[in-house]
């Protein structure tokens, strides 16, 4: 394929990913919404206003990137893991394998719908948390870095996971069992400062406090990790997921027989 | 120039089955060839890996001079895939299914957009464009399948069972739409269980069993190994009698009375036809029409099969003996 092939090939993919999510919006776009402005009523208002400042931020100020990381991470991952998996469910899948489409455009392909519907959801909530709080971003650069690799990591993540699974079941085991407690656990809603030190070190082998921890730098300037190690940590679980995604992909692994 | 050649191709699954155990096949370019077999035969693991959705155990595949193992996009980019399963998005508009498929392979979405429109024209689904897939009926969905392997031009058109539940009056304009673009120089390899469509069809043949090729013929040449043919034979009037069975000269056919309406008759090669209704018109039996008992194709591809399971069998058996045999001695 020539190069201006290989651009159309990579461009339907793409369009098709998006129109993908983008047409049932009400199912993907919206919910994120209404669930962080609920996280924003209940945790923000209600509780956190009981709760005092946390490094010289307000509560409701400080757990707003954690919100906005976290609907970016599910949502990038679910909309890979499920279009995949629907595409080997249904065998359209096969309509990229008998093409001359190499196997690196479809893996980009398909992580450029996640990381489209990420930031989508991404800026929903990010307006949805600028109704609750007061914040002025710190970092635009630092804040787009870090919300455009996690979107990305997280997609490459559901890929594989897509190329895993072998019923509908198997999509949600990762979310519900990996995803969602190391989420929560990655300090969202707290700064590891809080816990004692044996919880402090735990949760520094947790990857998504990183990407939490410099995306809250990247918006209000706090931290509880160096930027550099937290950026490196990122990139570099993005570049080994690729890898092993493309190596599944390579060996036809849960979509060729 | 040979539009496929496949050489000593073997598969064996994960779970030990050997689908196939070498393959051998040639294509020629502009061809429209008959592979055939029965149900797990190999015809369709062949197809797959023809196409790039199994990865084979071992042998070669050359489309278009391309090998598949070393200019692997080149000999894609010549195949136009109709498998026997739909596997199209159901959730998907008819004209984007075509227009992605053609993005796929590197076609830009404007002309992807005008290549969809002509084929679905032709294959009367235009007014069905934005008709979500799932709401198409069955042939509908064939013809769907068959419009997308076509929007990218391939050279080769691979169709696994494309009439399989159609209706008699939509295959039969399948077969006049296939016809019409093999005349136009596309190579196609259809495989079918309906076999007067393969030898209405097909210029040359190829069979497969138990994953290995038992004929590879033209089909005029294959046609011609059968010697004996039965026809059923419908009468003007109801047989008073079957005193004509004793006649010398119609002994020589193998007559066999069905019922007072119908007669069963095995025609050697040499035999004439002429001769028989003339002898049965001397006999006051006239027919009003007649048919083959079986189709020609259908009765040897039956014959080959059987000859071939007789000879595995046999093989079997002395291996089986000679390795008893080294065992006692």
């Amino acid at each position: 394929m020539t190069w201006a092939e290989k651009f159309n090939a990579l461009q339907t993919i793409v369009i098709k990913e998006y129109l993908r999510f983008i047409r049932i919006w009400i199912q993907t776009v919206l919910p994120p919404a209404i669930t962080t402005a609920l996280y924003f009523v209940i945790f923000g208002n209600l509780i956190g206003s009981q709760i005092g400042d946390i490094n010289g931020h307000r509560y409701m100020d400080y757990i707003v990137p954690g919100l906005i990381l976290m609907a970016v991470i599910t949502n990038s991952y679910g909309n890979v893991v499920s279009s995949f998996y629907s595409a080997k469910f249904q065998k359209s899948i096969e309509e990229l394998l008998v093409s001359p489409t190499p196997n690196y455009l479809v893996l980009i392909g398909y992580v450029a719908g996640g990381v489209a519907r990420g930031i989508i959801v991404g800026i929903v909530v990010t307006l949805v948390a600028m109704y609750f709080s007061d914040i002025h971003i710190h970092s635009y650069a630092i804040s787009l870095l870090v919300f455009v690799l996690t979107a990305t990591l997280f997609s490459i993540a559901g890929l594989i996971n897509a190329i895993y699974a072998n019923s509908f079941d198997d999509i949600s085991i990762v979310p519900t069992f990996v995803l969602t407690p190391l989420t929560y656990l990655g300090g969202i809603f707290y700064s590891i400062d809080m816990l004692p030190d044996f919880w402090q070190s735990v949760s520094l082998a947790n990857p998504i406090l990183y990407m939490i921890s410099s995306f809250r730098y990247g918006m209000i300037g706090s931290s509880d990790t160096d930027l550099s190690t937290a950026i490196i940590i990122i990139i570099g679980f993005t570049v080994l997921l690729f890898t092993y995604a493309m190596r599944l992909l390579n060996r036809g692994v849960g979509i060729k027989q | 120039m040979h539009a496929l050649e496949i050489s000593n191709l073997q598969k064996t699954y994960k779970n030990g089955t050997q689908a196939l155990k070498g393959v051998d096949l040639t294509v020629e370019e502009g061809d429209f060839f008959a592979l055939l077999g029965s149900n797990g035969a190999g015809k369709s693991t062949t197809i797959g890996i023809i196409s790039g959705l199994v990865n084979k155990s071992s042998g070669k595949v050359s489309i278009f001079g391309f090998d598949y193992d070393t200019h692997q996009a080149q000999a894609k980019s010549c195949i136009g895939l109709v498998p026997q399963e739909f596997n199209f998005n159901q959730f998907e508009r008819v004209i984007e299914i075509l227009v992605n498929q053609a993005g796929y392979y590197g076609i830009a979405r404007k002309l992807a957009y005008q290549r969809a429109e002509t084929y679905l024209k032709q294959l009367e689904l235009w007014d069905k464009r934005n008709v979500m897939a799932r709401e198409l009926s069955g042939g509908m969905k064939r013809r769907l399948m068959i419009a997308r392997a076509l929007v990218h031009h391939p050279k080769l058109l691979i169709l696994d069972e494309p009439t399989a539940g159609v209706d008699i009056e939509i295959r039969r304009s399948m077969w006049d739409f296939l016809s019409t673009i093999n005349q136009q120089g596309t190579t196609i390899i259809l495989t079918t269980h309906y076999l007067e469509e393969a030898e209405s069809l097909c210029k040359n043949i190829a069979i497969i069993d138990h994953g290995c090729t038992i004929e590879h013929t033209s089909m005029k040449k294959l046609l011609s190994q059968l010697n004996t043919e039965t026809f059923i034979l419908y009468l003007q009037s109801p047989l008073t009698n079957t005193n004509f069975l004793l006649n010398d000269e119609l002994s020589y056919f193998d007559i066999q009375v069905i019922d007072e309406n119908t007669l069963e008759i095995s025609l050697h090669e040499k035999s004439q036809l002429n001769s028989l209704f003339k002898l049965l018109t001397e006999n006051d039996i006239n027919i009003s029409s007649m048919r083959n008992k079986t189709n020609r194709l259908e009765q040897l591809f039956m014959c080959l099969v059987e000859k071939n399971r007789n000879n595995s069998d046999l093989i079997e058996t002395l291996q089986q003996t000679s390795h008893a045999d080294n065992l006692s001695g």
